[in-house]
């Protein structure tokens, strides 16, 4: 791999959040550097998704610190996070059901377009140039992913890895510098996965962004991450490189003993 | 004092009767997710039919007693709510399963519509009254304890008496019987329920018959106080701060928040109202509700929920 | 001619983002305003004008208004006829008080009264969803019922509580006759479906609709749901506000609150769920079928009364009339939910493969 890993770019540290009487997260640190791909792994309910979400402050932890480039947050908020160039995808897919494929990539520019209601209301001036720069840029993101045959079609009709892909789509046209990806390939086939793992490199290879995913599939795992947080039961159980997460017993007992 | 007492009181008898229609909506929307617009023409509906009735049978029958023919009378109008109720979700609920709260919401106000036009075509559209023999006169109570006593309306304390029972009787219902046990696992999660066998409609229809009843009471308690016309459908709007406040969901939510809404709904009448020219009780139990939600968006009981993604 | 897209090919996002993609379309409007702005008025007689085509008009507006709220940015309301009213009253207001104030000077001042009323009642919208909205929009119809039936300054000490208008005009033009009136709320009505269907197809239309279908990924992208929800109560007050100055000024001439009563806010919303949720041309369909419906039952029963040799009072008819009413729009939202306006894209559709379905 020729990509150069920076700095630490996001820390965690010391997070807990808990839903009532669930603890979803019990004390967790780990840090990503600029430009890897980091992989958390753990049984279902092991709290990975919960982790995705202190990080753009859809959920509030109750302890804990979240720094991003230097800036300490006792709590995050999805706007902050997003101005700050969080991006991230849904376990379960959360498109716009109702809107198209073009559109709900379209949103993704929301942050960058300037033009005021009443300019996009008269379709004037800043609010036409917006929506003619920012579809080119959308057209780039469509053509790389290689969806430009179901540009126009609703969400709603696309077979469930399409709807992934577009979900993705939707991510990367915030330009982020962190994308956050929750199970991006679960339920694909073999097929579909390849084409996933591929896309995520490039992002990563020729956008520079750095990555955070969750997945299942070891093997994907391997082979894009470069280093490896392991969740169980809301605890953190390892930490580091895949071949020694994969070595470490306790990872081998709680995550693989669990799904095997 | 005393007089505030009178109002509070007061506040907590109409009270009782908004915490019962009030429990209308909240059975229906529990089992079926059906935010029921059509309470207030069922209540209307049902007050129609009672009033009419007790007015037709003593001619039918050739008796003269009152009491019989308001017996008889409550015994058809029940069986016509029963009948509604079936047609409801015979031609109505089972087509628009799945459908979205806001559809199902103008489904309601659809029925509501037919209902109202059913009633005035059917029964007539003057104003009637039902003589249940409520006691109309006032009384003094507690003549000792404060100077004056207190002044209490005879016929608001029956009726919120029987309102308190129906109520009880009703939260017993879906705590202790089988089918309100099956009820209540419908409202938790319908196609769990469908798939341990309960079957769905049935708890529709009987959802709806027991909103029925309940118009039909709250039809006869409203209609012997203010007469059978069709301002008895702001009845239920008149209820309907209390499900936000209470939740959509919670039976002790919809008894309480009546409360609440009936007191808060007298006390700012009485000590509000001449100051900006009356009226007002109306909005203000909107308001009342409305500034509640934004300290408390869950309602009374309700828990706080955090989405999952 | 055949209707299709295919041959049609876009050589820059800009044609491909116009609002009417393809040909034939942009020829059927085209037709379509000619027809409104120049046959109609040489057709249509007096009663047509007052009993069906500027009511449909103003209500269309209104719909729209009720459109972008509850269809696009998926905001629930049961008080758009408060938002009528609070328009309606304001330019009143704007109209007799200031020296010289134009007419369209005081509809857009409603206008924008009603916007900053439908921010202040869309507060609890940040709150609370679904129902638990709808239920709290009513809090907006119930109160300016009550304020302006008892707060006498916004009647001007009218005796009777009524109010009126007369000698109205636009740039020096009477706006009198009803054919002068149909021509002003048909302009108005261009101008704000125009509006309308700009801000739909634009950056905050997508941000309502984002809120509307998943609010939480609508935030993780970095839109404000205050902002989103705010701007929509705004807008869409905005088009009820001179709706009602429309409705109050042009059409009724003399009103009373219960003009804009909680029957009016239910009316509404019938309009947009059978019109179409999330559909300008929804908005028209809507209004059209809940403006004729009545007119045409009300000639109907009477005379299907006498063919079967029963004579219908009116009381008789205004019943029943209700009854048809509430029986058709569930009949309606069972057989088709997404309203006339798929039913049309539908028919579109087919169209576009006519003669050679697959
Ligand atoms: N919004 C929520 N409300 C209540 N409990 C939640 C919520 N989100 C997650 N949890 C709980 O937190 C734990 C971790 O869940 P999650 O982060 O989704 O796990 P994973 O993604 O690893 O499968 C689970 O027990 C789950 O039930
Ligand atoms: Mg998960």
């Amino acid at each position: 791999m020729a990509r150069l890993i920076g700095e630490v770019i996001l820390d965690l540290q010391n997070v807990s959040l808990s839903f009532g009487g669930v603890n979803a997260l019990v004390d967790i640190s780990f840090d990503v550097r600029e430009h890897e791909v980091r992989a958390i792994i753990g049984p279902n309910g092991a709290g990975k998704s919960s982790m995705l979400n202190v990080i753009n402050g859809v959920y509030r932890p109750q302890a804990g610190e979240i720094i991003l480039r230097g800036e300490h947050f006792r709590q995050m908020n999805p706007y902050k996070a997003a101005c700050a160039g969080i991006a991230r995808t849904f376990q379960n897919i959360a498109l716009f059901k109702g809107m198209s494929v073009l559109d709900n990539i379209m949103t993704g520019r929301n942050l960058k377009m300037k033009a005021n209601i009443f300019q996009q209301a008269f379709w004037m001036g800043a609010a036409q140039r917006e929506e003619l720069e920012h579809r080119a840029k959308v057209e780039e993101i469509i053509d790389f992913l290689e969806i430009q045959h179901i540009r126009k079609t609703p969400v709603g009709r696309l077979p469930y890895g399409l709807q992934k892909r577009v979900d993705l789509a939707r991510a990367l046209a915030m330009e982020p510098q962190i994308l956050l990806l929750d199970e991006p390939m679960a339920g694909m086939n073999i097929e579909e996965k390849q084409d996933m793992s591929r896309f995520i490199l490039d992002v990563n290879d020729q956008m520079g962004t750095t990555i955070v995913l969750i997945e299942h599939d070891m093997g994907v795992v391997m082979d894009v991450s470069d280093r490896v947080v392991v969740l169980d039961y809301g605890k953190k159980i390892g930490d580091g490189s895949p071949d020694e997460v994969r070595g470490n017993p306790e990872v081998i007992s709680a995550y693989l003993g669990a799904s095997h | 004092m005393g007089f505030f007492l009178e109002v509070l009181i007061g506040g907590l008898m109409t009270g009782m009767l908004y915490s019962l229609v009030a429990l209308g909506f909240v059975l229906i929307f529990k089992a079926s997710g059906v935010f029921n617009f059509a309470q207030g023409a069922m209540v209307l509906f049902a007050a129609l039919a009672m009033a009419r009735f007790s007015e037709w049978i003593p001619g039918w029958l050739g008796v003269d007693n009152l009491m019989v023919a308001n017996i008889l009378a409550f015994i058809i109008a029940a069986f016509l709510m029963f009948v509604v109720a079936w047609l409801i979700e015979r031609l109505v609920l089972r087509h628009l399963v799945n459908q979205e709260g806001a559809t199902l919401l103008m489904a309601t106000l659809g029925i509501a519509y037919f209902i109202d036009g059913l009633g005035q075509t059917v029964f007539g559209s003057d104003i009637y009254k039902i003589d249940v023999g409520m006691p109309k006169e006032p009384v003094m109570v507690l003549q000792g304890v404060f100077e004056g006593g207190l002044l209490i309306n005879k016929e608001d304390f029956i009726a919120a008496l029987v309102a308190a029972m129906l109520v009880a009787a009703l939260a017993l219902f879906f705590q202790k019987t089988a089918t309100g046990r099956a009820l209540r696992a419908v409202a938790d999660d319908h196609q769990a329920a469908q798939s341990i066998g309960i079957p769905l409609n049935r708890i529709w229809v009987i959802v709806w018959c027991v909103a029925g009843v309940v118009a039909l009471v709250a039809g006869i308690i409203w209609g012997s106080k203010m007469g059978v016309q069709f301002s008895l459908v702001t009845v239920a709007l008149r209820a309907l701060p209390v499900v936000i406040l209470g939740g959509l969901t919670s039976v002790p939510g919809a008894i309480i928040g009546g409360l609440i809404i009936g007191v808060g709904e007298k006390v700012s009448e009485v000590y509000l109202g001449p100051l900006v020219g009356g009226g007002i009780e109306i909005w203000f139990a909107y308001m009342l509700a409305l500034v509640f939600l934004l300290f408390r968006p869950q309602g009374l009981f309700g828990e706080k929920i955090i989405d999952r993604v | 001619m055949i209707y299709r897209e295919n041959g049609q090919f876009k050589t820059s996002y800009a044609a491909d983002q116009q609002i009417f993609p393809i040909l034939q379309d942009r020829w059927a409007i085209l037709g379509i305003l000619v027809f409104a702005f120049v046959a109609v008025p040489l057709l249509a007689d007096e009663y047509m004008f007052r009993a069906i085509l500027i009511p449909f008009l103003i209500l269309s507006l209104a719909a729209l208004g009720v459109n972008l709220l509850v269809g696009y940015c998926g905001q629930i309301t049961l008080g758009a006829g408060a938002f009528m009213a609070v328009g309606a009253y304001a330019a009143y207001n704007f109209f007799i008080r200031v020296d010289g104030m134009p007419l369209i000077g005081a509809l857009l001042l409603g206008g924008f009264t009603s916007a900053a009323v439908g921010v202040v009642f869309g507060v609890p919208s940040l709150r609370v969803r679904g129902l638990y909205l709808a239920v709290a929009t009513l809090a907006a119809q119930f109160f300016w019922d009550w304020a302006f039936l008892r707060i006498k300054w916004f009647t001007n000490y009218s005796s009777s509580g009524s109010v009126s208008v007369s000698n109205l005009s636009l740039f020096g033009f009477p706006v009198e006759s009803p054919t002068e009136k149909y021509l002003f709320c048909l302009a108005v009505l261009v101008v704000f479906a125009l509006l309308a269907k700009n801000m739909t197809r634009g950056a905050i239309g997508r941000q309502w609709m984002a809120i509307r279908d998943m609010d939480v990924a609508a935030e993780v992208i970095g839109i404000r749901p205050m902002y989103a929800k705010l701007s929509a109560f705004a807008v869409s007050s905005f088009f009820l506000g001179v709706a009602g100055g429309l409705w109050g000024f042009v059409h009724l001439g003399a009103w009373e609150p219960a003009a804009f009563s909680l029957d009016r806010s239910f009316q509404l919303l019938f309009m947009v769920i059978i019109g179409g949720l999330g559909s300008i041309m929804g908005s028209f369909f809507g209004a059209a079928f809940i403006v004729i419906l009545p007119i045409f039952l009300n000639q109907m029963l009477p005379w299907l009364g006498d063919l079967v040799g029963v004579s219908i009072s009116t009381a008789g008819v205004s019943h029943a009339e209700i009854m048809i009413f509430g029986a058709l729009i569930v009949f309606f939202l069972i057989v088709e939910p997404h309203g006339i306006a798929r039913l049309w894209s539908t028919a579109k559709e087919k169209l576009r493969l006519w003669p050679f379905p697959h």
